[in-house]
């Protein structure tokens, strides 16, 4: 992997980290639901570890496919489905219901997979991966787990500082104005990337 | 598809506190002539710089006749911002407004003028039926993942009662809430501890108990409803029933602390069977086991029998009939209708089991028919009823009719109705607006539920504390 795919991995985790839905809104609402910083900081591993779950998880499949069919191929394949999503992501607004407040660790990291999942943060990822030549078996696992691991750091930094951010400083008064709709973002950032994965 | 939440969203009851003063109310005005007018929502002007200030700007009448409009909600509220199921960038337009004897639920649509709503879609009584096996649809609470409402029976309107849930953007039926229901039967309100993923749902009667008007045979042998039912919101799962006692008759209205780190509330039960009285209990979370305990008891009112109806004048006393209550956002002061006795109470409840009598205004009432201080001259009949507390909590806005079967019965000589407004100051006391009264009286409809726009004490609820 070059520089600029490190870059893009990297920048897409920060920007997941960044959405209120992908958990660290969670995580300050159970820490101000047990009045406790450390309940925040305790909800953070599971919620970036279910997300870094489903990216390895797509990561994983699609080097699956690539090992076994023509790079055209997948790069095609790859294309119409991060594009159909974003748009299916513009269109429809849904959202996965399971949880309430009182959530175990691994509850959490279940939702945080899910929430990842539904809003398409693993296939936002495909197109980078498919920068590289290889189609080895080994390499091509190697890079699932580095690219899951530079996303994930980037998330995880990310999401931790803004829900510290707001717990300690802001307060969620912040959310009434600062809560951007990012699904309009987040279905352009799908779509785009679904067309980069042919033109690259 | 909104950008940034919808205005009027906030994350906890303190923030909403601080959101600007409400500018109109809506209204349900329901018919008890009976003769083929249909019922109506009402839009009362609450800006005190506009020239209608306390006047009613429009009424929308409803395309058929017989709905009875009681209760009615938002399709969605704050509890759009709750952080497992987020999607704040949705507005807070749409009415949706049950009919408790037709059983036909209509969404009304604020947004292209707030003044005057307007019908977008209708759901038919054997589309409700077919769905959910309930009729009689009460209560709408905006949940954070659909639209809840409850309904008083089954299709044939006997017990069960209990809650449906409708699609946030549809607004079609999905269906039956309760996966597993347990002893309940009765039904009537039903709220939430979101901070503890519980529902507590009360009860009033079976639509075959209530129609007809109250049954005497029923309430004297104690089987209207007396008990509150503790549910798993998330599973969907009965898990505790709490017996308030079988004197206390009719157990309605339930009002959480809106704090969701807080865990408990406050319900009023109508009348007692043993002294006539009407009661408030607090029910909360004891290690895990949920509990109530008795904490207001406003007595019964001697009386000249001569003043009385028919079923109260063996009594010689006038029952207070407490049938709603309202908590300010802060869980800081509970206001309590006295609906028989004709007074709007008041009370400090920052120790939720010592409550602390703070204010009392007096408007109508089965014998006292107190005027209202802008007309002096002019008996008023019914008593405070539905009431509606501003989210900033300074000021109460209510009605006077009950349900139109039992207005009869309470109120033979009938209900004219209106909206009345007090102002609630900050050591808890109350005082009538001598210039607030919106009278209904030339309309000729009952006034019931009060929503005002933007949210109101009952209207939201939040997953921050």
């Amino acid at each position: 992997m070059d520089l600029t795919s490190w870059l893009i991995t990297a920048g897409l985790g920060a920007f997941h980290g960044l959405n209120p839905a992908m958990g660290w809104l969670f995580a300050v609402a159970l820490g101000l639901q047990e009045r406790s910083r450390a309940a925040v900081l305790r909800a953070l591993p599971p919620i970036v570890l279910g997300h870094a779950g489903l990216v390895l998880l797509t990561l994983t499949l699609v080097a699956a496919a690539r090992t076994a069919t023509p790079p055209k191929f997948v790069s095609y394949g790859v294309a119409g489905l991060v594009c159909c999503f974003g748009l299916w992501r513009l269109l429809r607004r849904r959202h996965p219901r399971w949880v309430g407040m009182r959530v175990t660790r691994w509850q959490l990291a279940g939702w945080s997979f899910l929430m990842a999942g539904a809003h398409g943060a693993g296939l936002m990822l495909l197109p980078v991966t498919l920068r590289g030549e290889d189609t080895a078996v080994l390499a091509l696992t190697g890079q699932a787990l580095a690219s899951t691991a530079a996303h994930t750091l980037a998330m995880l930094a990310v999401t931790t500082g803004l829900a510290l951010l707001v717990y300690d400083r802001l307060g969620v008064a912040v959310l009434r104005k600062a809560w951007f709709n990012l699904d309009l973002a987040w279905g352009v950032a799908l779509v785009g990337a679904g067309i980069s994965a042919v033109l690259v | 598809m909104l950008v940034q939440p919808d205005p009027t969203f906030y994350p906890s009851a303190r923030e909403a506190m601080r959101g600007p003063r409400e500018r109109h109310a809506y209204v349900a005005l329901l018919d008890a002539q009976g003769e083929g007018r249909p019922d109506a929502l009402a839009t009362v002007d609450l800006d005190p710089s506009s020239p209608g200030y306390g006047s009613v700007a429009n009424v929308t009448d409803m395309p058929v006749a017989g709905d009875e409009l009681h209760h009615f909600g938002w399709n969605v509220c704050s509890a759009a911002l709750c952080p497992y199921a987020p999607h704040p960038h949705v507005e807070r337009r749409y009415l949706i407004v049950p009919g408790l004897r037709s059983s036909r639920v209509y969404v009304l649509d604020t947004k292209p003028d707030p003044l005057r709503p307007t019908l977008v879609k209708t759901i038919e009584p054997a589309t409700l039926a077919e769905r959910t096996g309930y009729s009689r649809p009460h209560t709408v609470h905006c949940g954070t993942d659909a639209i809840y409402v409850s309904a008083l029976g089954d299709t044939a309107g006997d017990a069960p009662g209990g809650v449906f849930m409708l699609d946030h953007d549809t607004f079609e039926p999905l269906g039956r809430w309760e996966v597993e229901r347990g002893p309940q039967r009765l039904h009537y309100d039903f709220w939430w501890h979101l901070g503890h993923d519980t529902m507590i749902t009360s009860e009033w009667g079976t639509p075959n108990m209530i129609e007809a008007g109250p049954d005497l045979d029923l309430l004297v042998n104690r089987k209207y409803g007396h008990r509150l039912h503790v549910w798993d919101l998330r599973k969907r799962v009965h898990l505790q029933e709490i017996d308030l006692g079988d004197q206390h008759q009719m157990a309605l209205e339930l009002r959480p602390a809106h704090d969701p780190t807080k865990t408990y509330g406050f319900v009023n039960t109508v009348i007692s069977v043993e002294d006539l009285s009407a009661n408030i209990f607090t029910w909360y979370l004891d290690d895990g086991e949920w509990k109530a305990e008795k904490v207001i008891t406003i007595p019964a009112e001697p009386a000249d029998p001569a003043l009385l109806p028919e079923p109260l004048k063996g009594f010689g006393a006038v029952p207070p009939l407490v049938t709603d209550i309202s908590l300010t956002l802060d869980d800081r002061i509970l206001l309590v209708s006295a609906w028989g006795t004709g007074e709007l109470l008041a009370y400090d409840v920052s120790d939720p089991f010592n409550p602390r009598q703070t204010g009392s205004v007096r408007i109508g009432g089965i014998v006292g028919r107190t005027a209202h201080p802008g007309s002096p001259g002019t008996a008023r009949n019914g008593g405070p009823q539905m009431v509606e507390t501003s989210r900033d909590g300074r000021r109460v806005y209510f009605t006077n009719s009950l349900y139109r079967t039992w207005d009869d019965v309470f109120y033979p000589d009938g209900v004219t109705s209106w909206l009345a407004k007090a102002d609630l100051a900050g050591d808890g006391s109350l005082s009538l607006d001598a210039g607030f009264l919106a009278d209904f009286a030339g309309d000729g409809r009952r006034a019931h539920q009060v929503r005002l726009q933007g949210g109101d004490a009952s209207s939201d609820s939040y997953c921050f504390p």
